[in-house]
């Protein structure tokens, strides 16, 4: 359903990328390899419609990508997106808000990345791993969003963080959903259909 | 509509915990206003001639001051990175955030104008013209500003440029916006400096939010 | 896409045609601004009330009229680039600017010039004058927004932004500017309160014009190719140029 054709990206004049041409069904799964500044941020962030390729095409369902896309797409980036002067629990509230997501249960799913008893804090008390994991706790609402496109989600987890996100990953794909990902680590995640892209 | 509501919300909320910037663009208003008179001397006429322009100057260098924040920390933090994947419409987005800035700058603005007309020695009359032609012309500038704001997200200068690029743009806020105050203190009737300012708007209004809009998907490129 | 003219729309392709019509447009510059400048010094009359001095406005008012029609053009060509994608077109933007404001800055200094011996004073805030002021600040803030931004292409989008919402709110300000004036009969010195005018300065003044403009691309054919050599400096041909020159 997401598939790409002859896509290309430069920054600052320099060619990150040329010619990527892939595929992604209902359960499978994406993982992009790569030195640092090879240009694993710029391929996702083009995927999720932020960068414009300098050539080739994004397609999803068979059309280029305009807005509805957005509406069955998920993508986390590097930073956590939380504001220090609200609570982590009014932080994923907004984000649930600015997601369309209906009746999201915020609480329980920040229960499931470890992060319950951090709810009614400020976000500026929080460690770089626990935000990463408040952040995150979004992955445990969106199993309805078809697509999610991950830069680097276990950067900053401990071994516990890992695990909770590869099972979310995982239950994802197995309920039909896709995901792109770009990790150094090797993932323990579970795919019909998995395929690895390396960037030079 | 939800989107635009709960960004409202959010920006409204956290103003509410991060009190001090909006008392600074109070504060800055009113040392700006007092500057002049020690500037140019006391004298009740010549200040009072003065006072629709002052008054206007103030509160367009106060809402320069509050601009770069529009959407600086958003930018910083990866939160409107998340605004543009997020399936709201990016006009909502940007126009709840120009509402939340003309709430927390533009409008206490307003209400603070009314000592500015104290210090400048302002007839009764002119009181009420300058409420409203404050009310009408600083949308246009959170409006206006946020193009400015928009396009020079992350460039270095960002404060001096910003002012660079948005002041000329407002001449006509400042011309209109002044000139209602200055009519009705010489007893004319400024419902014609009104009616231009209220144009401007509508024009402000259309260009802002798209020039915004445009210019965050060329920042997040 | 028509692609046999937007085949020009590359910077390598249009880099050589735009290095031979420099010198027709340079010659047709300089042979226009000699006829303005016989007419505007020897066939329009003295005038009764300001003498010689009024003749700079031969200068003036071409150069106030350029500032204003580059700006535009300019807009027009980022706008340009802007919804097609083509980086030739920025870079025109880029090339124009500098013309554009140096005009409006010579509408302002020869303002000044014909103001101190005829008015007595180097300044007056009358609406032609300040509406080239803000036009000014405008220009410059283009050049500013452009320069701030280190990526070309980041660059082009943002001041074709930019330059659109200017040329939206040009007659705006400039409306508003008039209104002003008028609203402060202050100034009884108006620049634009020219003489009363004669076909012969008509004519003077239309050539000035016509010189500035094909001046005008003649410095932008000419600035817009050193900045096809810098952006493109990493280009096989660029390269080719560079060992060959």
């Amino acid at each position: 359903m997401l598939e790409t054709t002859a896509l290309a990206c430069e920054r600052g004049g320099l060619r990150l990328f040329s010619d990527l041409g892939f595929a992604v069904a209902p359960g499978g799964l994406l993982r992009v390899r790569g030195a640092n500044g090879s240009g694993k941020t710029t391929l996702l962030r083009t995927l999720a419609g932020l960068t414009r390729p300098s050539e080739g095409v994004v397609r999803w369902r068979g059309q280029p990508i305009a807005d509805d896309y957005r509406k069955e797409m998920l993508f986390l980036g590097h930073a956590p997106a939380m504001k220090d002067e609200l609570t982590v629990l009014e932080n994923l509230e907004f984000s649930a808000q600015l997601a369309g997501l209906e009746n999201p249960d915020c609480k329980n799913a920040l229960e499931r990345l470890g992060v319950a008893r951090l709810a009614d804090l400020p976000a500026r008390f929080l460690s770089q791993g626990q935000r990463r994991r408040a952040a995150l706790a979004r992955l445990a609402l969106s199993a309805g969003v078809l697509l999610w496109l991950l830069d680097e989600p276990f950067a900053a987890l401990d071994a516990e963080g890992i695990t909770q996100v590869s099972a979310l990953c995982t239950a994802h794909l197995a309920g039909g959903g896709m995901l792109v990902l770009t990790s150094h680590q090797d993932v323990a995640i579970a795919s019909a259909a998995p395929q690895e892209i390396e960037l030079r | 509509m939800t989107g635009f509501l709960s960004i409202l919300r959010r920006e409204l909320r956290i103003a509410l915990r991060r009190k001090g910037d909006v008392l600074n663009v109070l504060v800055f208003f009113v040392v700006i206003a007092s500057l002049f008179p020690l500037g140019v001397g006391p004298e009740p006429n010549q200040l009072r001639a003065m006072a629709a322009g002052v008054a206007w100057i103030a509160a367009l260098l106060a809402a320069l001051l509050s601009l770069p924040r529009l959407f600086a920390a958003d930018y910083a933090d990866g939160t409107l990175e998340q605004m543009l994947v997020s399936p709201q419409p990016l006009a909502a987005v940007v126009l709840a955030k120009i509402l939340a800035h003309w709430l927390l700058t533009g409008l206490p603005l307003v209400l603070v104008a009314p000592l500015i007309g104290l210090q400048y020695g302002m007839p009764a009359g002119a009181f009420g013209v300058l409420l409203a032609a404050l009310l009408v012309g600083t949308p246009v500038l959170s409006l206006i500003g946020a193009a400015g704001s928009a396009l020079t997200l992350g460039v270095r200068g960002g404060g001096a440029l910003l002012g660079l690029l948005v002041l000329p743009l407002l001449v006509p806020v400042l011309v209109f916006g002044a000139g209602a105050v200055s009519a009705a203190m010489s007893g004319l009737d400024p419902s014609a400096h009104i009616s231009l300012l209220g144009a401007f708007l509508a024009v402000s209004s259309l260009i802002g939010p798209w020039a915004a809009c445009a210019a965050l998907r060329v920042a997040l490129d | 896409m028509n692609s046999n003219l937007l085949r020009f729309a590359a910077p390598q392709a249009f880099f050589p045609i735009a290095g031979k019509l420099i010198p027709w447009f340079s010659v047709l510059a300089g042979v226009l601004a000699l006829a303005g400048l016989y007419v505007a010094f020897f066939l329009a009359p003295t005038d009764a009330t300001q003498g010689e001095a009024y003749r700079i406005i031969f200068i003036h008012v071409p150069a106030a009229w350029m500032s204003m029609f580059i700006y535009v053009v300019m807009a027009g060509w980022a706008g340009f680039g802007l919804a097609m994608n083509t980086r030739l077109s920025g870079m025109m933007a880029s090339a124009l600017a500098p013309t554009g404001a140096m005009f409006t800055f010579v509408a302002l200094w020869t303002g000044a010039l014909w103001g101190k011996p005829t008015w007595g004073t180097y300044w007056v805030w009358d609406a032609r004058l300040t509406s080239e002021l803000v036009l000014l600040f405008l220009y410059l803030g283009f050049i500013a927004l452009k320069g701030a931004i280190p990526d070309p292409a980041r660059a082009d989008r943002a001041g074709a932004i930019l330059a659109l919402v200017g040329v939206v709110n040009v007659p705006i300000i400039y409306f508003s500017v008039q209104w002003w004036n008028t609203l402060h009969q202050g100034a009884s010195v108006s620049l634009t309160r020219a003489p009363s005018m004669a076909a012969v300065m008509l004519l003077g003044m239309l050539l000035m014009a016509l010189a500035a403009w094909m001046y005008s691309i003649a410095t932008t054919l000419a600035r817009l190719r050193k900045i096809i050599l810098e952006r493109e400096r990493d280009a096989e041909w660029v390269r080719l140029q560079r060992s060959a020159a």
